[in-house]
Order: structure tokens, then C-alpha cells, then sequence
């Protein structure tokens, strides 16, 4: 069970005067099980990745394997493969419609094809996972907030139960404590269901805290993959692409620069405080 | 997939066309069609392709994004000249089961076809051309003499560029509401007329929402800016001909003038 991206490359509107290429001979492959965090600034074609990855958008070049399947072969049922992977879109608004949040989650397991009595268990289920107050299931869901909209969103895809979840920018407009809730949640759902998960943001601190690999893109380009440890080990070169790594790193770069025995690897208020008291108590 | 519309859309480019006046391109299309709606010999046909030719060649825009418009009204074209081609009475020239064709018949679809052909390609190197707010500048400028008689030219004209502006802006909406629909496994493009008129129920209902509130927060952000209508009003880029467009005029009207003496002559 994985998604391989080979040699992907996708040029927005082709051979007219407004081409651009969004994304530059892709390889990529996401594994079973995994968190990773797709990070770039805004234009770096992180959107535009994730969604080839359930087919929404067809690549000019290159091939998408799921499960080992070419997903651009003529008999594959790409219908299937969005049920197999669900996508949730950075704005709630575009996609709420129906006139209850129940019956709004409900939508994807009936293009699913499933019976009323199906659609209402993946539903309520859906709505149990994101932590939905049970007294907005029959609220209309344009009378939600910000961050209550995101969870029926998110519930929406849920119902249809999708192998992996791909979320584009789900804190973006969020205040911090509805960020923490949103990504708190999915960090949950990752841990106790063993979900893969495929975060897309802009922001360092966001993603530090939960996923366990990140890809930055640069350009179309992933320039770096790998544990977080890893990539803001390339805070400097992050710093030129316009991103920033998390404070701590920063902190603990300026420590060691003063003098202090630590260990850069912190990335994480909680893992620098460890390591931190660690020197100090020498 | 919906990239592919062009109406009103702007080629970017260099050439002497783009930096006219959108004044001198309003009028010259307007004598253009006229030109082109009362031509009916070959020799008039002639210049007007000419005509044409170079300011094709003058747009330095690609001839495809050109001739792109006339693939929707293909039908239309098909539809309008078979009615002329085989309902027109006149001197029979061949007939077959119940269709017949007839000379002035002929001559009429083969005018006519011509005509919608050279209209679209005509009015869609002004728009090319010009980019929408241009557009709506010049027309505002031209129709000005219409605010004697109360009409609100520039209230109009604002609609109108609001309207053009937000074209692109729901059409990339609506493509976003495609796709979080069609990942949610809706379908847009099989089944029969009822099935597709349904399926655009959980499209159709985000994009009004989105259209309205969008309305909303231009309406509360121009009132902000203490928008009170066109009364007072400067331009930022107030309109001004240049030596350019005086000699576009001169040419337009020697245009005019040639055409009508080949009528006469001939």
C-alpha cells in the first residue's frame, strides 16, 4: 500500500502564453502509515502535488502508482482511487452544501454508492472522530464557525474512509487555539488508527510538532525529504526560500553559537526544554 | 477545464495594437462591422480581408487564440448556413430528394458565413487587445454625452467592470468547488440531463454563497473608500490620445472612404 510519484512534471495552461510549470520532474513516494508534511511558500506547487495524488489534477508528464496500479491506465477507476484517497481543500466553504452538517457528511458515502443505513454510520462515525458537538449534527453548516466548518470538512472526507488523508492548509484563517484543536485531532486520528496522512502548510511550526517526515518544496521541486531533524538542519537554506524553521532551532543555534554544549536537534518547545535542563545540569 | 473560455480575455503582449487608445479600437471595430455587414461584392471582400490580414499581422496575438472563439459558434454557423444554402428561393442549381440549391442561395450562405467568421475574428482582436478595464474606460469616455440625458454612464460602466473582473475569479472558484466536490466522489459528467441537473446542486449552492459574500465585502470595501459614485471622480490613468492614435483615426477613415467608393464604383 503506497503512492509513487515518477517523474511527475505538470506545466499549467501548456503552450499558451500564460505557461507555468508547477511542478519539475516529481519522484516521491509516500509509505503506509506515514505523517508527512508537505511545506512551501506560497506558488512552490505543494497544492498543486497533492492533487495529483488522487487525480484531480492529470500530470503532463510522468506516472502516479497506487497500490502498484498505474492510476493514468485507461480501465483504472479513478472514482475509486478518490474514495481510496481523500482530499481535504484548504476552504470549507467550497464544498459545504446540503442543509444540515449531517446530510452534508453524508455526500461522499452516497457517491460511494452505499445504502441510507451505511451513509448514517460513516456519518455519525466521521463526525465522532473529528469531534463534532453532537448538538450542531442538525445545524446548517453555514451557521458554523471557522474552525467548527473545518471539522464538518474534514468529517466529510472521513465518512468515505480513505487509506490515506491529504489535508491543504486545514489551519489556514484559524486562530492558534483552533489550529492546535484541528491539528491536535488529526495527529490523534494518526496515532490511534495508524491513518496516513499527508499535511500540506506553510508554516514550520505547524508541521514540527506532529508529522514525522517533511517535504519541502521549492519550485515545483522537492529540495528536501526527510525526519524534521533533518530538514531544519537546513535552516539557513530554508531561511533563502522564504520559509523559516521553528523558533527552537533558532534558539538552539544561537545557545551553541554563545558557548552552551546543546544539541541542535531540538524541534520542539518540549524537546529543547529537555535538552536544555540536560546542559545546564552538567 | 474552464481555461479554455475567451471571452473578453486579454492576450499580454507588445505591439501597436495594444498601446492604442481604446477609444480608436472602439470605433474601428464599429466601422469595421458596419464595412462588413454592407459589402455584398468580391472586390469589397478583398480589401476587407486585407484589412483584416494586417491587423491580424499588426496584434502580434497567436492566430489560434483568434479563431479559439468560433469553435462555439460552430453549430450556430452550421445551423445558419444550411437555412440560407437550401431554403433561399432562386435559379435552381441542383437538387437532390426535397433539398434544392439555389444561386442567390448560395451566394447568401457563402456572405453570410463569411460575415459571422470575420465578426468573431474582428471583435476578439479588440478584446485580446484591450485589456477589460481599458474596455470599460473607453466606453465610459465615448458614451459620456449620455449623462445629459440622465443616463449614469459611470455607474453602469463600474458595473461592468465589476462584472469582468469577477468572471476569472468564479470561474477559478467554480474549479475549486469542481474538485473538492469530485473528491468527495461527485460526479459532473455522466448520467442524463436530470442526473447532471442534480449533480450541480452541491456546485451551484457554495458558488452563490461565495458570490454573495464576496459581493458583500466589495460593497462594505468601496464604502470604506468613500465610493459615492462617479461625481468628482479622477482616473489614475486618465485616457489621452497620442500622435498614434490620430494616425489610427486618419486610417480608419480612409478605410471607410475606399469602401465606399468601391461600392459606388462598382
Amino acid at each position: 500500500m503506497s503512492l509513487i510519484l515518477d517523474h511527475v512534471t505538470y506545466k499549467y495552461s501548456s503552450g499558451t502564453a500564460y505557461e507555468i510549470k508547477a511542478l519539475d520532474d516529481v519522484c516521491l513516494t509516500i509509505n503506509d502509515g506515514e505523517f508527512v508534511g508537505v511545506i512551501g511558500h506560497t506558488g512552490s506547487g505543494k497544492s498543486t502535488l497533492v492533487q495529483h495524488m488522487n487525480g484531480l489534477i492529470k500530470a503532463t508528464e510522468g506516472h502516479i502508482y497506487y497500490n502498484g496500479q498505474d492510476i493514468y491506465d485507461s480501465d483504472y477507476d479513478i472514482k475509486d482511487l478518490r474514495t481510496q484517497v481523500g482530499m481535504v481543500f484548504q476552504y470549507p466553504e467550497h464544498q459545504l452544501f446540503e442543509t444540515t452538517v449531517f446530510e452534508d457528511v453524508c455526500f461522499g458515502p452516497k457517491n460511494q454508492g452505499l445504502d441510507k443505513k451505511e451513509q448514517t454510520l460513516r456519518a455519525y462515525e466521521a463526525l465522532g472522530l473529528v469531534k463534532m458537538d453532537e448538538k450542531l449534527f442538525l445545524a446548517s453548516p453555514f451557521e458554523l464557525s471557522g474552525g467548527q466548518k473545518r471539522r464538518a470538512a474534514i468529517a466529510g472526507v472521513l465518512a468515505m474512509k480513505p487509506a490515506i488523508l491529504i489535508l491543504d492548509e486545514p489551519t489556514a484563517g484559524l486562530d492558534p487555539k483552533g489550529r492546535d484543536d484541528i491539528l491536535g485531532m488529526i495527529a490523534d486520528m494518526h496515532e490511534k488508527r495508524g491513518d496516513t496522512v499527508v499535511l500540506v502548510s506553510h508554516s514550520m511550526e505547524d508541521v514540527a510538532n506532529y508529522v514525522d517526515r517533511i517535504i519541502v518544496m521549492d519550485q515545483g521541486k522537492p529540495v528536501y525529504d526527510g525526519t524534521p531533524k533533518e530538514v531544519f538542519a537546513h535552516y539557513k537554506e530554508l531561511e533563502k526560500m522564504g520559509l523559516a524553521a521553528p523558533q527552537v532551532t533558532y534558539v538552539m543555534n544561537d545557545l551553541k553559537a554563545a558557548g552552551f554544549d546543546v544539541n541542535c536537534d531540538a524541534t520542539t518547545v518540549a524537546e529543547a526544554k529537555k535538552e536544555i535542563i540536560r546542559c545546564f545540569a552538567k | 477545464m474552464f481555461r479554455e473560455i475567451t471571452i473578453g480575455q486579454y492576450y499580454p503582449a507588445e505591439s501597436t495594437l495594444h498601446s492604442l487608445d481604446p477609444r480608436v479600437k472602439l470605433f474601428s471595430t464599429l466601422m469595421y462591422i458596419i464595412s462588413l455587414f454592407s459589402f455584398d461584392d468580391p472586390v469589397s471582400l478583398v480589401m476587407i480581408t486585407v484589412a483584416l490580414i494586417c491587423v491580424i499581422k499588426l496584434s502580434h496575438v497567436p492566430f489560434g487564440f483568434m479563431i479559439k472563439g468560433l469553435k462555439g459558434i460552430m453549430v450556430l454557423l452550421i445551423i445558419a448556413g444550411a437555412f440560407n444554402l437550401f431554403l433561399t428561393p432562386g435559379k435552381e442549381l441542383v437538387s437532390f430528394w426535397i433539398f434544392s440549391i439555389s444561386d442567390v442561395g448560395l451566394k447568401n450562405a457563402g456572405i453570410m458565413t463569411i460575415r459571422m467568421i470575420y465578426l468573431i475574428v474582428g471583435t476578439s482582436i479588440m478584446t485580446l487587445t484591450t485589456t477589460p478595464n481599458q474596455l470599460t474606460d473607453g466606453l465610459e469616455k465615448s458614451l459620456g454625452f449620455l449623462k445629459r440625458i440622465g443616463i449614469p454612464v459611470h455607474e453602469i460602466s463600474m458595473m461592468m467592470s465589476i462584472a469582468l473582473r469577477f468572471i476569472p475569479i468564479l470561474i477559478e472558484e467554480t474549479d475549486k468547488i469542481m474538485k473538492a466536490q469530485t473528491a468527495r466522489g461527485a460526479d459532473f459528467e455522466s448520467g442524463g440531463i436530470i442526473k447532471k441537473a442534480k449533480a450541480m446542486v452541491p456546485l451551484l449552492v457554495p458558488l452563490f454563497v461565495s458570490a454573495f459574500r464576496r459581493a458583500n465585502d466589495l460593497a462594505l470595501a468601496m464604502e470604506a473608500r468613500c465610493y459615492n459614485g462617479g461625481t468628482g471622480r479622477t482616473k489614475m490613468k486618465p485616457l489621452a490620445y497620442s500622435s498614434l492614435d490620430q494616425r489610427a483615426y486618419i486610417v480608419i477613415v480612409i478605410y471607410m472612404v475606399v469602401f465606399y467608393l468601391i461600392k459606388a464604383v462598382i
